[in-house]
């Protein structure tokens, strides 16, 4: 039997990049929050610039519920599924504590790429077995909340046009904003200068990326180090703005919101009305439950789908807010990287620097070019950014040039380990009926609880897209002087990611949606969910921005109407 | 790792191999060399079959297993004309000390993979591994690398590449895991060394390269907690090694 402890007004689950936001509004509002996080407090000591500690050990977790929760895999629902890693990372502040915090704003077309692609081009170029659907609002309504993140958890780059008028250095294809970012973008290689040298010969529009990462001093941090140790790691200046240094303490100094570590969320708990009443959790083997008026499900897309689904009760007896039978369904990943990889006849420096340091090119991206004699609908954003530690060079790609190891492999990377380049290619990725996540028949955690299932492989749509973009990516780096090009194979199954969308997808039509536009569950008033599960359609951008404006979003949703749904 | 490389890459290693074994083979591998002598070793002519200074203790491997693995790595990043290779690194001691703590869960792995492929050398080459010339040592590690080799607990291409994996973490990470001696991996690639901060004359410096690499471990700096042994030997899942050869990370 469960501990009951006293209530609060609001329970959220999961302290990272998505709850962490939300926390700050509602606690500035009043309203009492109880932040549960599986993980723990990390602080700039337990980020090393260790290669090993970071990138190959799993990181200086205290707690790694992640990785013993694991998603299977497979691609179609003929096979069986395989169990996988998991790319997400328990601690307060989440994945934001190691994620490359590059910040995009989706372009107006994500959210309405169903009208405009019938607009455009007519409404049989929507690919088949897609349900894809418009987002229940436009850009124009999310906008307002990508600037106030912006603004309060900190974004660094170069806006290409504000309110209509444009700045070369930033992207012509960008959506009109209100004002710039707070800060200038993080700077550039010589290699990034020649790379947007040889995009401008080509006629493309060369721009830095937006980054969660502090260029100078910003809300009483510092700016970046550059040091090299960004990619699955922690920031050791806290110059990444991860929720754990900026809207989680800000939430805490209004002595509103309490965080507790440690807590593992098991289910929300509903009563015979089917209203949210609570969650479940287990600290060190205890278990508790949390009464709330309002509980803010902020695990992640694999997490939440999870926990709806175990949430069983008689109001819901497939899953919490699952009585149509659309939790799960709609997923999509950008799991499928399909880079190309280049080798130069020259050392690149790239030992220094962090993958969200760049030259952008959106020529290629959503709906930037006329796609009338093309056979897909969508694009990609080429991304070349510095990223590079000593075991992963010695991993690279040797270009048909020597084998993997011995004499002739070590003479290879003797001349080249700071001579390769692999390009970074988010894709337009649709939800399609046979791709969904369940719960998985056999594999299970320690806690005996079946772990999510992925069924999904990218489609034509998809592969179409990715060989695209990897010509343009190969046409890019021939004419920067690269002597050897090699490209990852395209399509296959959508393993897991960090870039995971749909499970509890936003939308006005409760039969095709989980979530109301406000993120609230259509069958549970007072159950919001947060993170990438709502998000509907994925563009050619990291989640994270959209994510985080969208809790924000919901968050003051529930501040501001707290009678009707509390 | 796609199945489309692995292919690519076994036709690569077969051709190389052969091709290479002229370069090869004048370079001595297993170098009697004391432990300590370590930094640019002097390449050796003499085929050793027996150590003539006393042994190093290893933590957790058997006598038997770490000759076995010291001779595999030392296959795997030879000491050669181009500077020292897995043996000065102490590579073999670096996946000794990780078994026992942060690597645990593949401790089993290691002793039946071993054995597997010492069992591999005899039936398919007639000798023990260790008395294989190296060409012969090559081949049955390029049996593995392809999965052909049999008699392993799965493929034995899942254990060359956990094995390869942790030899290059051995020779190419931080010293403060007992690899990486006296920075031999990082002086091979030309690693401009761990900083804290780099400024835009720092990189600068690096692209003319006038920047002065620095040899410190990252724990060498103040202010950083040591690594703790993570719980459940997260590394060792077969992904972590897709993942580490550079498929999609986690951004």
């Amino acid at each position: 039997m469960a501990t009951k402890l006293p209530g609060t007004d609001v329970v959220i689950v999961g302290m990272g990049a998505a709850g962490g936001v939300a926390a700050l509004p509602l606690a500035q509002a009043g309203l009492e929050v109880i932040g549960l996080e599986a993980g723990t407090w990390l602080t700039r000591r337990d980020f090393a610039p260790d290669e090993i500690r970071n990138n190959y050990r799993g990181w200086p977790m205290a707690v790694q519920k992640a990785n013993q929760e694991a998603p299977t895999v497979r691609a179609t629902s003929a096979t069986t599924a395989v169990q996988s890693f998991h790319p997400m990372m328990n601690g307060v502040g989440g994945t934001s504590l190691h994620y490359w915090a590059q910040h995009w704003r989706l372009s107006p077309w994500d959210f309405k790429v169903v009208s405009e692609t019938a607009k455009r081009y007519g409404a049989s170029r929507i690919p088949t077995g897609t349900t894809v659907e418009d987002w229940p609002f436009g850009y124009d309504e999310l906008a307002p909340y990508y600037d106030k993140i912006e603004y309060e958890v900190g974004v660094s780059g170069q806006a290409g046009n504000i309110d209509g008028k444009l700045d070369p250095r930033g992207s012509p294809f960008e959506a009109p904003r209100t004002r710039g970012y707070p800060m200038p973008p993080l700077r550039w290689t010589a290699f990034h200068d020649k790379m947007a040298a040889s995009a401008r010969a080509l006629g493309w529009h060369p721009f830095p990326g937006p980054a969660a990462i502090n260029t100078g001093f910003y809300q009483n941090r510092g700016g970046c180090m550059y040091h090299g140790f960004c990619n699955t790691g922690g920031c050791h200046v806290d110059a990444k703005a991860s929720t754990a240094v900026t809207t989680i303490p800000r939430a805490q100094a209004t002595g509103k919101l309490k965080v507790v570590t440690r807590a593992t969320v098991m289910t929300i708990e509903v009563d015979n009305d089917g209203k949210a009443t609570g969650v479940t959790y287990v600290m060190d083997g205890v278990e508790y439950f949390q009464p709330a008026k309002v509980v803010l499900l902020a695990s992640y897309t694999y997490e939440n789908v999870r926990l709806l689904l175990l949430s069983k009760s008689k109001a819901y007896p497939n899953g919490l807010a699952n009585n149509h039978g659309q939790v799960g369904r709609h997923y999509l990943s950008h799991h499928q990287g399909a880079p190309v990889s280049a080798l130069f006849p020259f050392d690149i420096g790239a030992w220094y620097g962090l993958p969200a340091q760049g030259v952008a090119i959106d020529n290629w991206a959503d709906d930037n070019f006329d796609h009338s004699q093309l056979d897909f609908i969508g694009g990609g954003n080429l991304w070349v950014m510095s990223d590079r530690r000593p075991i992963a060079a010695s991993s690279m790609n040797t270009f048909g040039f020597a084998p993997n190891w011995g004499s002739q492999w070590k003479s290879f990377i003797k001349t080249n380990a700071d001579r390769a380049h692999s390009s970074y290619i988010q894709k337009t990725t649709l939800p399609y009926e046979s791709n969904y996540l369940d719960l998985d028949p056999t594999v299970k955690d320690p806690f005996g609880r079946p772990v999510i299932r992925i069924t999904a492989e990218f489609k034509d749509n998809e592969r179409k897209i990715a060989a695209f973009m990897q010509d343009k990516m190969e046409a890019w780096y021939r004419h920067a002087g690269a002597i050897a090009i090699q490209r990852a194979p395209v399509g296959g199954a959508m393993g897991a990611s960090t870039h995971t969308y749909g499970g509890t997808r936003m939308g006005d039509n409760p039969e095709t949606n989980v979530v109301n536009r406000f993120g609230m569950a259509h069958e549970v008033p007072n159950l919001g969910v947060l993170s990438g599960s709502v998000m509907g359609t994925s563009g050619a951008r990291n989640p994270t921005h959209t994510i985080q404006a969208l809790a924000w979003r919901t968050a003051e949703h529930i501040a501001n109407n707290w009678r009707s749904i509390a | 790792m796609s199945e489309s490389n692995q292919i690519t890459r076994r036709h690569l290693l077969q051709g190389a191999t052969l091709a290479g074994v002229a370069v090869v083979a004048p370079v001595a591998t297993r170098i009697n060399a004391a432990e300590t002598e370590a930094k640019h070793a002097k390449p050796a002519k003499t085929e050793v079959t027996q150590r003539s200074v006393p042994r190093e203790a290893f933590e957790v491997l058997t006598a038997t297993e770490s000759d076995l693995l010291a001779a595999i790595v030392e296959r795997l990043i030879p000491s050669d004309a181009n500077g020292p290779g897995a043996k000065e690194a102490r590579v073999a001691h670096y996946i000794d000390r990780a078994l026992g703590s942060a690597l645990s869960a593949s401790r089993n792995v290691y002793a039946s993979g071993l054995a597997a492929l010492d069992r591999y050398a005899v039936a398919s080459r007639g000798k023990p591994f260790l008395q294989l010339s190296p060409t012969d040592q090559d081949s049955v590690l390029i049996d593995c690398e392809t999965g052909g080799a049999t008699g392993f607990v799965g493929s034995s291409a899942q254990f060359f590449g956990l094995l390869l994996s942790h030899t290059k973490q051995g020779m190419f990470g931080d010293p403060y895991y007992g690899g990486n001696a006296n920075f031999v991996g990082w002086d091979l690639l030309n690693y401009p060394g761990v900083r804290t901060s780099i400024s835009d004359a720092d990189q600068k410096a690096l692209e003319a390269k006038t920047l002065k690499p620095i040899r410190r471990s990252a724990y060498d700096y103040n202010g950083f907690n040591k690594a703790t042994a993570s719980a459940d030997g997260h590394d060792d899942h077969p992904d972590d090694i897709q993942r580490t050869a550079g498929a999609h990370h986690g951004d």
